[in-house]
């Protein structure tokens, strides 16, 4: 036994090492995913009897007019939330200079972030208010007609959108702060010496050297926008009649709503939102699994 | 001191041995009482019930009134309570059906109750059982401000023309006839239901509701006909889509509106607003065609025995309890509300006196529950959706019910 373990050492510690991350992990993420997925090949209201039905969910949700609705709610989300990536390098550029109180302005910059979510929804519904808003008090001082941008399916989703914007804009900002500090001052000189200055200087040295602040804010931005629910939830509850739902909310009103519990129709959603996000992490593991092997 | 020390020390052990051995005397009522006014009023029913059978003691676990409605499904298949509160109607047929809830006819039969529920008695019916004892109820109609009509010299309508005409004169004087607000959608389902109501009769309603007509028939059509007079007449508030209920009870609390199709509970928010007895109205909402008996809704609040039940019997003494007549009296009393035992007696208010004379006798027809009670719960959400739709977008009427009889062929 003793010789066994001299001879094994180094195979085996990381195992043990890992055994209790292995374990949660399987526990809390792989096993539920697997049973989603078997749930939803059943109807289910959550209190009798499970009956098997096959495909039925997935050929229903094809039929589906808020599941497609959602769906491109979902596209629309992922295209426009990767705006707080440019946005936020521009605010660490911006307060990445030496004046008396920075820290403080730094500090109110990141302050959305700090906040929760039903706060920013709270007060974004506020500032889009119909009759005392202060967009519309805006709008109207400039001669427009006000407009109830969370009644409207045209602009309830954007509206939304814009919220959201505000704190991931600042996540990106302290992402990038950070990086900005380990930016390597004789570079910078070297470029100087070379003529490069502004865009130039921007897009040639100063980026390269903050890829993987780029990298982390790529990611927390399209898990963010994958996973929005609580703005969604506080602002509109999906409406004006569906048109602002993403998939994760439609997923959760079928579930638990109160006029939900179809818990196998519901998993079959959640299914269709893992394939989306499977996409990108797959994309994500290869990344890093090249960047470990050293390419 | 050391005596009180002593007794309770006593206490203690009773509860335990009563938790232990005399669990005949223990039991359990989960309920949804979340708010002040329904919380004292329910404690205060405890309290009476175990002030007239010592032997019996009650323990009370209080859920927050929308974390319920998720809850009871979990605790009632998990670890079922004695009594549970719940609503009457379709609402409680996904209870009724998994076996979760029992039936209580003798509670009903040694209490009289059959004549004593008769208005509430239909909603509590599944099966040809009883399955709970309704505790309390309300009207809905329409609150309106009648300073403004006096003011106006509009007279209360009793017809659909009156109504129409009622508005024009509001309209014309700058006032929006009804305020309402859609974000959360029920409220359309209430207009929804009065026009349907009004148009074609309960039986048609109730048909609809539940699932045995089209909603491409000629008559859900006429019924949207009638709703598109008053969109086009500009009856609503504007960007109603964006107002929550409460949002919407400002522009009738400054004068902006006149009107709103509500239940009861919007009586104390109006009356917080300045709007007292002199300036706030009820009537019943008007006739549409005439000649069909005008049919109330009147969404009951209930209280349920488990299938799972630890202790049945005490829990059905609590039941009995809960459906007498002068119970239901001080209860509703408290509530603000209307009881369900025709033995009982209404707190003297304007609109409780007006809303029971009317349920009483004014609504020949029948009294429905409320849209999302009588209907099942996923066309329900449906339904309501496209109701909001339709009142911003009428033009896409054709769509709307095609896809609500889409949606009605599926789920029923």
């Amino acid at each position: 036994m003793y010789s066994f373990w001299k001879n094994n050492q180094l195979k085996l510690s990381p195992w043990i090492f890992l055994a209790p991350g292995i374990f949660m992990f399987s526990l809390y993420v792989i096993f539920p995913i697997f049973q989603s997925i078997g749930l939803s090949f059943y109807q289910w209201d959550g209190l009798g009897e499970k009956t098997y039905i096959g495909v039925e969910n997935y050929i229903e949700l094809l039929d589906d007019e808020y599941f497609f609705i959602s769906l491109k709610n979902n596209v629309i989300w992922l295209v426009l939330y990767i705006l707080a990536i440019p946005a936020g390098l521009f605010a660490a550029l911006f307060l990445n200079q030496t004046v008396r109180g920075i820290r403080i302005y730094k500090s109110l910059f990141f302050f959305p972030f700090v906040i929760s979510q039903v706060v920013v929804g709270l007060v974004f519904s506020w500032f889009y208010d119909p009759s005392n808003g202060l967009l519309n008090v805006v709008l109207e001082g400039f001669g427009f007609n006000p407009v109830a941008i969370l009644a409207e399916e045209d602009y309830a989703t954007y509206g939304i959108i814009a919220a959201g914007l505000w704190p991931q804009t600042a996540y990106c900002m302290i992402l990038y702060l950070t990086g900005l500090n380990s930016v390597d001052p004789e570079q910078i000189e070297a470029g100087r010496i070379d003529n490069a200055r502004g865009w130039k200087m921007l897009w040639y040295v100063i980026l390269p050297q903050l890829k993987p602040a780029t990298f982390i804010a790529v990611v927390v931005t399209v898990i963010g926008a994958l996973r929005s629910f609580d703005l969604i939830s506080i602002m509109t509850a999906g409406g004006p009649w569906g048109s602002s739902r993403v998939l994760a909310y439609y997923m959760y009103e079928k579930a638990f709503s109160e006029y939900g519990f179809r818990m196998g129709y519901s998993a079959a959603i959640a299914v269709v939102l893992l394939a989306i996000m499977m996409v990108y992490i797959g994309l994500i593991l290869y990344r890093l699994y090249r960047d470990e092997k050293g390419y | 001191m050391k005596k009180i020390f002593k007794s309770q020390i006593a206490l203690a052990l009773a509860g335990i041995l009563a938790g232990t051995s005399a669990i005949a005397g223990t039991i359990v009522i989960n309920g949804d009482t979340s708010d002040p006014a329904p919380k004292a009023a329910f404690q205060a029913v405890i309290d009476g019930f175990e002030a007239e059978n010592p032997d019996v003691n009650v323990v009370y676990n209080l859920f927050d009134h929308e974390g319920y409605k998720a809850a009871i499904r979990n605790f009632l298949s998990a670890d079922a309570p004695d009594i549970s509160f719940w609503y009457a109607g379709n609402r409680m047929a996904p209870f009724v059906d998994a076996g979760l809830f029992a039936p209580i006819d003798d509670v009903w039969a040694d209490q009289g109750l059959y004549s004593l529920m008769k208005t509430s008695a239909p909603g509590m019916t599944m099966d040809g059982k009883k399955w709970g004892i309704p505790y309390t109820y309300y009207n809905w109609g329409v609150y309106y401000r009648q300073d403004i009509f006096e003011d106006l010299g509009i007279a209360v309508p009793k017809t659909w023309d009156q109504f129409i005409a009622a508005g024009k004169t509001l309209n014309a004087n700058g006032v929006t006839p009804i305020t309402i607000g859609t974000k959360y959608l029920w409220t359309a389902g209430g207009v929804f239901d009065y026009l349907n109501l009004r148009t074609n009769g309960y039986d048609f309603h109730m048909a609809l509701t539940r699932g045995e007509v089209a909603w491409t028939d000629d008559r859900v059509r006429a019924t949207m006909a009638n709703w598109k007079q008053l969109i086009d007449a500009d009856f609503f508030l504007e960007n109603h889509a964006a107002l929550s209920w409460q949002e919407a009870l400002a522009p009738m609390g400054n004068g902006e509106a006149a009107m709103y199709v509500m239940g009861n509970f919007a009586v104390a928010p109006l009356r917080e607003l300045g709007l007292d007895d002199s300036k706030l109205g009820f009537f019943q909402f008007p006739e549409i065609t005439p000649g069909v008996p005008m049919a109330e809704e009147a969404p009951t609040d209930t209280i349920h025995l488990s299938a799972g039940a630890k202790n049945p019997v005490d829990a059905k003494r609590f039941l009995a309890y809960a459906a007498r007549a002068d119970v239901q009296t001080a209860w509703n009393e408290a509530l603000g509300q209307l009881p369900t035992n025709a033995g009982s007696s209404v707190v003297d208010d304007k609109f409780l006196n007006a809303a029971f004379s009317m349920l009483n006798n004014d609504a020949p027809g029948g009294v429905a529950q409320f849209y999302d009670r009588d209907t099942k719960a996923e066309m329900a959400s449906i339904g309501m959706e496209n109701f909001q739709e339709f009142m911003v977008k009428p033009e896409r009427l054709e769509k709307i019910l095609e896809r609500l009889e889409k949606a009605r062929a599926k789920l029923y």
